[in-house]
């Protein structure tokens, strides 16, 4: 990428006049390859030309330089890789899945909003469907906050994370929902959802330590549930190996009726072609000051528990109206 | 710094120490040698009345320095700095000490930006951190028994430039860059030239508190290669840098302990603390790259450019104190 100075000597008025638009193309130009992107150096004025610092003229105050060849922001999401993974997931949600929404225009199109949901299936099949479905249908970016433990692992951690993974630490949390105004997804139930057996199926385990609700107060945001049936049949567990997750350093290891059907090796990747519906819930807001240093324990562990009943009645309610788990 | 110090006419005195003479040309500057754990410091105080003290001397590169000296030179260092700077009737008002990222570590459970009041998630292993981070605590335990002192701290992510060497420009120079298979990690860095410009910052505006000194942007680890110009060297994940070992026992690459955490997980500061008190960065920390990236071609094609001064010692006494040199009446 090569930038040219305008040279103020030799400039007559037409020139400058062309530099100028030629500058605010580029400029344009810079910032829709960026949009989405979040950086401290957004100026759309053109950025200076860099020179080694022996032999620079000084650079004006308050002047940066980046000049950046990716597309990858400050969350390691990169809209590039984004973009080619829904291009490659969209047949397997449109056809496998085969996902079915109702009530997504109760998601917000700006401002944030914390997303929870019911997490399940042995390598859980719902997050990418509602991360891809909202990115497809309301254009913005969600951001999947999950266990830590997808940082350690190479490869899937690196991918996980330019594709919108981001670790659950609270202040996180608090960055994306308050400062940043993006929607997060986060499954309370953490890992204690996707590791039940398929005899535990739709029914929700504890939400944590309830810190959803507080970092939602903290934020000033909504919390918006999201009940999602058919996840649990696309790779259901059979049980679980406690010796070889410690072994292997896992938060779990399952042997999921898909091993059985597509053998050790295709199993592990491949899901069972499960209908899916995802029904979105109304916004719950709370009536608490937002940025608080604490809030009462109290209150966060009902609130918590209210929005859990709230997802388990729907996901009964929704079970009951569901003729096959095929079909839908 | 001390350059940039001498353009003010504001500053009467500037005194430089150090255990290594001056590389660039000074002025205004008088010079005094010490021993690297400053015991002389005390008496220079009080002799010079010196109401700022700018601690920039904090060893964060642990590569071809023991533990021992690590030691010596940061924790007893600092001990002598701030036993001068806080003695009874001590004319110092302002002490700011130069530290490091460093002291967040860096690991899994670390949140994407670390505030200067996160606390630090990963283990203490190497023993550059741990003396970083008993100097922050010597620093803050002189702040809270000395509150009438204005006790600045800067910690800074990685530096690049021309005049300091440490092991991520070591690599680059050396075009090639230690990676870890399956991870690409983000990065900050921050240009030599800004470092300079947040202490001077801090030292005239006399801000108090610790700060974040970091390159706006966060680079993956991959593009520090690509806009660098150099090539990336996956270790395996496991064990990675016992695989390193015969190239750094060769000298092709540095890859230091604390930096193997860096290049797994990353680290990132948030830096909007020091931007709140009105300091202005000139490069992100992509534009720090690639200043570095240029400076470093233009190296390698002329060799070793600027910085060709040297202290002559009788010169510069000379020049500074014969009553045969006609001086500037600010002398």
């Amino acid at each position: 990428m090569k930038r040219v100075s305008a040279d103020a000597t030799e400039s007559g008025q037409t020139a400058e006049r062309r530099r100028a638009a030629e500058r605010r193309a580029r400029a344009i130009d810079v910032r829709a390859r960026r949009a989405g992107m979040q950086m401290a150096s957004e100026e759309p004025a053109p950025l200076p030309v860099v020179v080694p610092r022996n032999f620079r003229p000084d650079l004006d105050e308050g002047e940066t330089v980046d000049p950046r060849p990716g597309d990858v922001d400050g969350w390691g999401r990169s809209e590039h890789m984004r973009s080619i993974v829904r291009r490659a997931y969209d047949p397997i949600y449109k056809h496998w899945f085969r996902v079915e929404w109702e009530g997504m225009e109760k998601i917000p199109t700006v401002g944030g909003a914390l997303l929870i949901g019911n997490h399940a299936g042995a390598i859980p099949s719902d997050a990418p469907a509602i991360m891809h479905g909202i990115e497809k249908d309301l254009h913005r970016p969600v951001y999947g906050l999950a266990d830590y433990f997808f940082r350690t692992v190479p490869v899937v951690g690196t991918m996980w994370s330019r594709t919108g993974g981001v670790p659950g630490h609270p202040d996180n949390a608090y960055r994306l929902l308050h400062d940043q105004g993006q929607l997060a997804l986060v499954f309370p139930e953490g890992t204690k959802g996707p590791s039940k057996t398929y005899t535990d199926r739709y029914r929700l385990r504890r939400f944590g330590r309830g810190g959803f609700v507080e970092i939602a107060m903290r934020a000033g945001v909504p919390v918006i549930p999201i009940a999602v049936v058919g996840a649990e049949e696309s790779m259901p567990i059979l049980f679980r190996l406690p010796s070889v997750a410690k072994a292997l350093r896992l938060p779990y290891f399952p042997v999921t009726a898909n091993h059985l059907v597509f053998g050790p090796v295709l199993g592990t990747v491949a899901y069972f072609p499960s209908k899916i519906k995802i029904r979105v819930l109304d916004p719950i807001t709370f009536d608490a000051e937002p940025d608080q240093p604490r809030y009462s324990k109290s209150t966060v562990m009902d609130e918590a528990e209210r929005i859990r009943s709230l997802l388990q009645d729907t996901l009964y309610d929704m079970l009951r109206a569901r003729r096959s788990v095929w079909f839908g | 710094m001390a350059q940039t110090l001498e353009a003010d006419p504001e500053v009467e005195m500037i005194l430089g120490m150090g255990t290594n003479e001056p590389r660039v040309p000074l002025d205004r500057t008088e010079y005094v040698r010490s021993d690297q754990a400053y015991t002389i410091l005390h008496r220079i105080v009080q002799a010079t009345q010196v109401d700022t003290v700018v601690h920039t001397f904090l060893e964060t590169n642990s590569v071809g320095t023991s533990g021992r000296s690590l030691h010596e030179i940061n924790v007893i260092g600092t001990l002598n700095l701030l036993a001068a700077a806080g003695a009874p009737g001590t004319p110092v008002r302002h002490v700011v000490v130069k530290s490091s990222s460093l002291v967040y570590g860096a690991s899994e459970k670390d949140p994407a930006w670390f505030r200067e009041d996160t606390p630090r998630q990963a283990p203490v292993r190497t023993r550059v951190e741990r003396s970083l981070l008993e100097v922050e605590a010597m620093v803050r335990d002189f702040a809270a028994d000395n509150p009438q002192l204005i006790v600045s701290v800067l910690r800074f992510a990685h530096v690049l430039g021309t005049d300091i060497t440490t092991p991520i420009s070591f690599n680059l120079r050396k075009r090639i860059l230690p990676a870890i298979l399956g991870f690409d990690p983000l990065i900050q860095f921050v240009e030599e030239d800004d470092v300079v410009r947040s202490l001077e910052h801090v030292t005239r505006n006399r801000i108090r508190g610790v700060f974040n000194v970091a390159g706006a942007g966060k680079l993956p680890w991959s593009e520090v290669a690509t806009i660098g110009g150099a090539h990336l060297l996956p270790f395996p994940p496991v064990s990675a840098r016992s695989f390193s070992a015969p190239l750094r026992r060769l000298g092709l690459v540095q890859f230091p302990t604390e930096m193997e955490a860096v290049i797994r997980f990353g680290r990132g500061v948030d830096t909007s603390r020091l931007i709140e008190t009105g300091f202005r960065y000139r490069y992100t920390s992509a534009g720090a790259v690639e200043s570095f990236a240029r400076a470093n071609n233009l190296r390698r094609t002329v060799g070793s450019s600027g910085n060709e001064y040297r202290y002559e010692r009788d010169v510069e006494q000379f020049f500074r104190h014969s009553p045969a040199v006609i001086r500037g009446s600010d002398g």
